[in-house]
């Protein structure tokens, strides 16, 4: 039944691949059944499960051994509790409703039949990371999601641009890879296996230096998927891929892996409070990082990419609380699930009825053209900035609470840092939604003299959007409603309570106060009085935020240039040294044997004469040693 | 007589053979001092012999008359296939075998 979760998606990617061009008509209905199919599964998985009670509710699923070689055991075999429960949920109906919402999406692109079978391999790569029950298999289904990114994200990949940034895409992850390999063959070493219970179990008696290793490579590994500072320069050129794609990985797979990883490791990371440490300063500058990067970016998705960024960074931030944090990073991943592809699939199907413009200062007033975009779209807008009621105030608003439950001088600090992310998180977000929807009208020809026609999209897309839409409304409130979602997750993460020197209340009001301080902000700037077509050049953080904070400047400066001089240096080397030694040899010996050639001249006489000089040496030689 | 005698002629004989090898260019003439120093060589065999008072030297001579003349059928056959082909017996002219 687990297994079948996974095989669904896995077969329709296969027969889609294989199957070739008899399928072109029907490929993308055959894909989309096979997610929904995966949908039903983990419905029904769920509510079987709801029948159960808190710690009988794992299932455990032994499919076969994969690599049994005598202590060493790998096997595929899955694990299904409530924390994988609520990531298959969430992939498979996000991830059916992007499928939906690509029918219509993608229908003019010749190859939307390879488009849909990379998306199924998406969706059952990311299912297998979660099911996964040991660190081995997690890892296959790891590569597995790096593998369809890097297809996906270079799916129109004429574009060189494109292709440029599928390779950034996955040489960025597999730096990340690398942590995870190695936390692996630590875990290996330390514990003798790779399955959950072992591990986690053991972790109570291992040393501290020895888990903050295995901490730091996981965190690592989760900074590269979830493009977390340093590891965080290609998810904003991974929007190059088609919009439906950007929003699978930016709210159901890809980014979510690396939470995951370090809530499913949540008990490695207590028993070493140095990583925990690290995690939280890796997820607060996060935060700030894509918030900032959001605020200046006018390519619509670019913004939205910061978003995400600045969002999971609240998410790493909470799991590196411990206990505390652990429940809401989910929740927070959760509803944030429903809000980001909102706000995706809105903004592709902005950009399908503006002939895929993506600068936001060629928008403007295009709620007149697009209502039930404009609905969705808003009401994913004020969920994500924490509008109350709304389901971005329940989970952002818990994860500021336990920050500050921190305690001391450093909850002050991690909550202050995140009440001005959420400040910034309500500018940025609504300098979209002023630049899009309000304002004068500021789309002109393209080069081809194409003036755009904004119309609204056609129902395959905006019913998903319209989903999303209810889903960001109504998640929060319903997750939050006799804490439901933190009973539900409690027996597989635990759960912690700080003294927060602040009330609930009083977050709450703080966090309402600087969203409202956020909007005005937006407004004063792009709402008050018209907005230019062409981006003024800006203050000096304005142009660095553009820029992405410089972070492809410093890849550059320290990584790829120093590599560059590395590997010619290298090759002059191998040029001048190592092949200098070996073609020497080959020289000097073809030189001597031309040499040496000349003395086979043909004549008999010649060799008649070389072997009477050897008969007399060789007697000569006899005498000599006679007489000695 | 004293059988070194024979020794001194054997060496003689062998020494003109191998000059006439080194020196002559015509192949029936190299042929034929090949020969000589094959004779050279048994008469000396048959000299020790002698000497020594065994036959181990008398039984050499046999062998060495055995191969002379498989050689000299083997070689006047290559010599007369030489001399068919390119009208010259000269050894000197035959010597295509090189790099």
């Amino acid at each position: 039944m687990i297994g079948l979760l996974v095989g669904a998606p896995l077969l329709g990617a296969a027969v889609l691949l294989v199957g070739g061009r008899y399928l072109e008509r029907v490929g993308h209905w055959v894909a989309t059944a096979l997610a929904a199919v995966s949908l039903v599964l983990a419905a029904t998985l769920f509510f079987d499960m709801l029948g159960r009670d808190g710690e009988d509710r794992a299932l455990h699923q032994h499919l076969f051994s994969w690599i049994p070689v005598a202590d060493f055991q790998a096997d595929v075999a899955f694990r299904l509790d409530q924390l994988s429960m609520t990531f298959v949920l969430l992939i498979t109906s996000v991830g059916t409703l992007i499928h939906l919402y690509s029918i219509g999406y993608m229908e003019h692109d010749p190859r939307r039949r390879r488009f849909f079978a990379y998306l199924n391999l998406f969706l059952a790569a990311m299912l297998l990371l979660v099911l996964a029950d040991n660190y081995l298999l997690l890892y296959v289904g790891w590569e597995g999601v790096g593998l369809a990114s890097f297809l996906l994200i270079g799916f129109w990949q004429h574009k060189p641009s494109a292709a440029t940034a599928a390779k950034k895409a996955f040489v960025v992850n597999r730096v990340g890879d690398v942590g995870l390999a190695i936390a692996v063959m630590l875990m290996f070493t330390t514990f003798g296996s790779f399955a959950f219970e072992p591990v986690l179990a053991g972790a109570n008696e291992t040393s501290e230096g020895t888990l903050t290793a295995i901490g730091l490579m996981l965190l690592l590994a989760a900074c590269g998927k979830s493009a977390q500072v340093p590891l965080q320069s290609w998810l904003g050129d991974a929007m190059e891929g088609p919009t439906p794609v950007s929003a699978l990985i930016h709210a159901a797979t890809m980014v979510t892996a690396g939470v995951y990883l370090i809530t499913r490791s949540g008990a490695i990371f207590n028993g070493a409070p140095d990583a925990q440490t690290v995690v939280i300063v890796v997820g607060a500058v996060t935060l700030l990082f894509g918030a900032i990067v959001g605020c200046a970016k006018d390519d619509i998705k670019k913004a939205l990419a910061g978003s995400t960024m600045s969002q999971i960074g609240y998410m790493m931030l909470a799991t590196g609380l411990g206990p505390v944090g652990y429940v809401f990073a989910i929740m927070h991943l959760v509803t944030h699930g429903f809000f980001k592809a909102g706000l995706f699939l809105g903004a592709g199907s902005v950009m399908h009825g503006m002939n895929d413009e993506v600068d936001m200062r060629r928008y403007g007033g295009l709620r007149k053209y697009m209502p039930i975009t404009f609905v969705t779209f808003g009401l994913a807008y004020l969920a994500i900035i924490g509008f109350p009621y709304l389901s971005g105030y329940f989970s952002k608003d818990e994860i500021i609470y336990a920050g500050f439950s921190k305690g001391g001088a450093e909850g002050w600090l991690l909550g202050g840092v995140m009440l001005l992310g959420a400040a910034l998180t309500a500018y940025y977000m609504t300098r979209i939604m002023l630049l899009t929807f309000f304002g004068e009208k500021r789309w002109q020809p393209d080069a081809q003299g194409h003036e755009p026609h904004p119309h609204e999209s056609p129902l395959s897309m905006t019913i998903p959007m319209m989903v999303l839409a209810v889903g960001s409304v109504g998640a929060g409130f319903f997750f939050d409603q006799g804490e439901t979602f933190v009973h539900w997750l409690e027996p597989v993460t635990g759960l912690g309570h700080g003294d927060s020197p602040v009330s609930h209340g009083m977050v709450a009001l703080a966090a309402t106060g600087v969203m409202l301080l956020g909007v005005a902000g937006a407004w004063w700037q792009y709402g008050r009085r018209p907005v230019e077509a062409v981006a003024p050049s800006g203050r000096w953080i304005t142009r660095a935020a553009r820029r992405d904070l410089l972070q492809d400047d410093f890849n550059h400066a320290v990584l790829v240039r120093p590599g560059n001089y590395l590997t010619r240096g290298l090759v002059y080397l191998d040029h001048k040294l190592v092949d200098g030694v070996v073609n020497g040899t080959a020289a000097s010996f073809g030189g001597l044997s031309g040499r040496l050639r000349r003395v086979q001249n043909g004549f008999a006489r010649t060799y008649a004469v070389s072997m009477f000089g050897g008969a007399a040496v060789l007697v000569a030689a006899t005498l000599l040693m006679r007489a000695v | 007589m004293s059988p070194e005698n024979y020794l001194y002629l054997s060496a003689l004989l062998f020494t003109l053979g191998a000059a006439g090898v080194l020196l002559r260019r015509n192949a029936i003439v190299v042929f034929m001092c090949v020969e000589l120093m094959l004779n050279a060589a048994n008469l000396a065999l048959v000299t020790f012999s002698r000497m020594h008072g065994n036959l181990d030297g008398q039984i050499l001579a046999f062998f060495v008359m055995v191969v002379a003349a498989a050689e000299v059928v083997v070689g006047l056959a290559i010599i007369v296939t030489v001399y068919r082909s390119r009208h010259s017996a000269s050894v000197d002219d035959a010597s295509l075998m090189k790099l």
